[in-house]
């Protein structure tokens, strides 16, 4: 099974880098390592989505709210950093994690707590976070002058060379990538998304489990509510419309099983590279933006039957191991 | 309803019996709910009692109901299609497309029905042949399809559809009774004895309770749920008619949302999100519900957004209140 994991990613990695090349040989400047970094850059976000997506979906959820979670918080740090701009930037970047981590908490009760189906928990709060935006700002635009220098600068910061921007998704990566295949609670994630009648008798609370992973998908939308609004420089209701569609995408890509249970960091941050890939490279070979939705719903496709079939072959190859392990 | 007449004893399992039944009755619920809207509206505003402005009313929720329907079918069959307004989306641009050609409004409405229902088929493919799960692949459908509107109509936007094509939105049939109207109670009525009149009907209660079992009890599983698709495309295909003629115009953006509507509609109406249990009466007074609301707050001078602040959170009610209820019945027996 990990072989067949592994080249998965392989597959996937390829993938992106024959794009790039085929883009490359006729315009080589897409190639070039500043291009290259400034698309990480540009996709940086989307990883950071994905990931929180990720450990949703491995539990056998989903979560169709990240994209208003995120429209939220970055409203309101924006509004406080417009009424207020006193405030040291590092506190409301972290003030928006937090208020995403609320958000994400509300989820993870309905689902925990009420027991509401997590399409239909987070379909609604999808609006409803969407309408709160509209009643706290009125409507009105947090526009570029209203925001503070420091406030909008953060992200370009270069530590080490890169951008703070990158450097947040690669350190989320990294976390996210440790908290899923090091700690009891990725293993829970895993187990409870796997068959969660059997993670209930192996000790796991399923819906615990899956409370955390909505509120880890919240405070990392919520961190990037703040790093939207500050890289675009404009907060208003319709901030990352749909993006949820392009995370969830990002994660299907990867091999992210929507069934549960399946899935690796490596495979989310490579689907979401994939997309982020097509996106910027679709204006160098004067392709109409409007393509975007379309191949990215058609990846999708071809992503999930490619899934279905990886899932089918898997199962009989763990019973052969298990054959010969007797 | 919570408040049963107490005949004699009180008997807690009887109780209990008695507020679960009323509890399960959902339909008696929405009708009362239905009807305090309506009489509450009627004291709110002079006008609401008006019959062309009832007969204008309508129009919130006529297309979106039409889908309803069929969607409803699916989802007690355990399947879902996110993908509708994207269909509207492609049938709509599909349908200003042929105008380009001149062609008639016959031709028009062909092809707007025809485009959903290709859509259905393709959606129904993906799940019942490919077998991948619907909620994932109408997701990716639902991009493609609004997708390819895009590829076609960019920031354009297709108008100038002839003056007989505007019938089917903007239409009478009889007095006050507008042509979607007349379309939204036929189709109710064509659904509701598909549901529950017919053999297909009881396949599709089967298959949502235990797919596994309705297989062995000789239902063709893969085959109804890809009827069902078909026929929430070729509904799709049908509101796409209906609101093109309405509108007027055609934009990629049309519909946008929708499908987050629709669902609500069908889970408002008492059908069980996971598949098994749920009717059509329970869907056209949900429809009502929804349109009446809509109507209202908009006499009221409420805000689009903030009146879907109001669904969402009506949708997550509907779902938590019986829950909550039963658990603290559960904790008092």
């Amino acid at each position: 099974m990990e072989r067949l994991v592994r080249s998965r990613e392989i597959l996937l990695a390829l993938a992106i880098l024959v794009l790039i090349a085929l883009i490359a040989l006729r315009f080589p400047a897409f190639a070039a390592p500043s291009n290259l970094a400034a698309v990480f850059n540009d996709t940086a976000i989307l990883i950071v989505l994905a990931l929180g997506q990720m450990a949703v979906i491995l539990t056998k959820c989903i979560d169709l709210s990240v994209a208003a979670t995120l429209a939220l918080t970055g409203m309101v740090v924006a509004m406080l950093n417009a009424a207020h701009p006193e405030i040291p930037i590092v506190l409301l970047a972290l003030l928006a994690a937090g208020l995403g981590a609320g958000l994400g908490a509300i989820n993870g009760l309905m689902v925990w707590k009420l027991e509401i189906p997590p399409i239909v928990a987070t379909l609604g709060t999808l609006t409803i976070y969407r309408g709160v935006i509209f009643l706290i700002s009125g409507g009105a635009w947090i526009n570029a002058h209203e925001m503070s220098p420091a406030f909008k600068a953060l992200p370009r910061t270069a530590v080490l060379g890169i951008h703070l921007l990158s450097l947040v998704a690669v350190v989320a990566v990294i976390l996210v990538g440790l908290l899923t295949t090091r700690t009891a609670l990725g293993r829970a994630l895993y187990a409870v998304g796997g068959n969660p009648r059997a993670a209930v008798y192996a000790g796991i609370d399923v819906g615990r489990t899956r409370f955390a992973a909505y509120v880890l998908s919240g405070t990392l939308a919520g961190l990037c509510g703040y790093l939207w609004v500050a890289r675009y420089a404009v907060a208003y209701v319709d901030i990352a419309g749909g993006f949820e569609l392009d995370v969830v995408a990002a994660c299907v890509i990867g091999g992210v099983s929507i069934a549960g249970g399946i899935g690796s960091v490596a495979g989310a941050t490579l689907g979401a590279l994939f997309l982020g890939v097509i996106k910027n490279a679709l204006p160098v070979v004067h392709v109409s933006p409007f393509w975007q939705l379309a191949i990215s719903g058609l990846a999708i496709i071809v992503a999930v039957a490619v899934n279905a079939r990886a899932e089918r072959v898997k199962g009989r190859v763990i019973l052969k191991r298990a054959e010969h392990a007797r | 309803m919570t408040a049963a007449p107490d005949t004699g004893r009180a008997v807690p399992d009887r109780r209990r019996g008695r507020l679960a039944r009323a509890l399960r009755s959902w339909e008696a619920l929405l009708l009362v709910v239905a009807v305090a809207i309506f009489v509450t509206n009627a004291f709110a505003s002079p006008y609401f009692l008006d019959p062309w402005n009832l007969s204008d009313a309508s129009f919130n929720f006529t297309e979106k109901a039409l889908i309803a329907f069929p969607m409803a079918l699916l989802i007690i069959a355990g399947e879902i299609d996110l993908s509708v307004a994207a269909i509207i989306a492609l049938a709509s641009t599909a349908m200003g497309t042929a105008l380009q050609y001149g062609v008639g409004t016959p031709v028009l409405v062909a092809i707007g029905v025809g485009t959903g229902l290709l859509c259905g088929v393709v959606n129904g493919t993906l799940v019942t042949r490919l077998g991948l799960p619907s909620i994932v692949a109408t997701i990716g459908t639902m991009s493609l399809f609004r997708g390819i509107a895009f590829i076609v109509l960019g920031d354009q936007a297709y108008t100038g559809y002839p003056a007989d094509f505007a019938f089917f939105g903007q239409g009478y049939v009889g007095w006050v009774f507008s042509f979607e109207l007349v379309l939204f109670a036929v189709s109710a009525l064509a659904f509701g004895v598909l549901l529950h009149g017919t053999s297909f009907g009881r396949a599709v209660y089967a298959i949502g309770n235990n797919p596994v079992a309705a297989l062995f009890s000789g239902i063709r599983v893969a085959r109804v749920k890809f009827l069902l698709f078909l026929l929430t495309g070729l509904m799709s295909g049908v509101a796409a008619v209906c609101l093109t003629s309405r509108l007027g115009s055609t934009r990629p953006s049309i519909a946008l949302g929708w499908e987050l509507e629709v669902v609500t509609m069908v889970v408002l109406g008492g059908v069980d999100i996971l598949g098994g249990s749920g009717t059509i009466a329970g869907v056209v007074l949900a429809a009502l519900v929804l349109g009446m609301v809509t109507f209202g707050f908009g006499l009221l001078n409420v805000p689009g957004i903030v009146m879907s602040i109001f669904v969402g959170l009506l949708l997550i009610a509907v779902i938590a209140l019986p829950k909550l209820a039963a658990r603290i019945m559960a904790r008092r027996g």
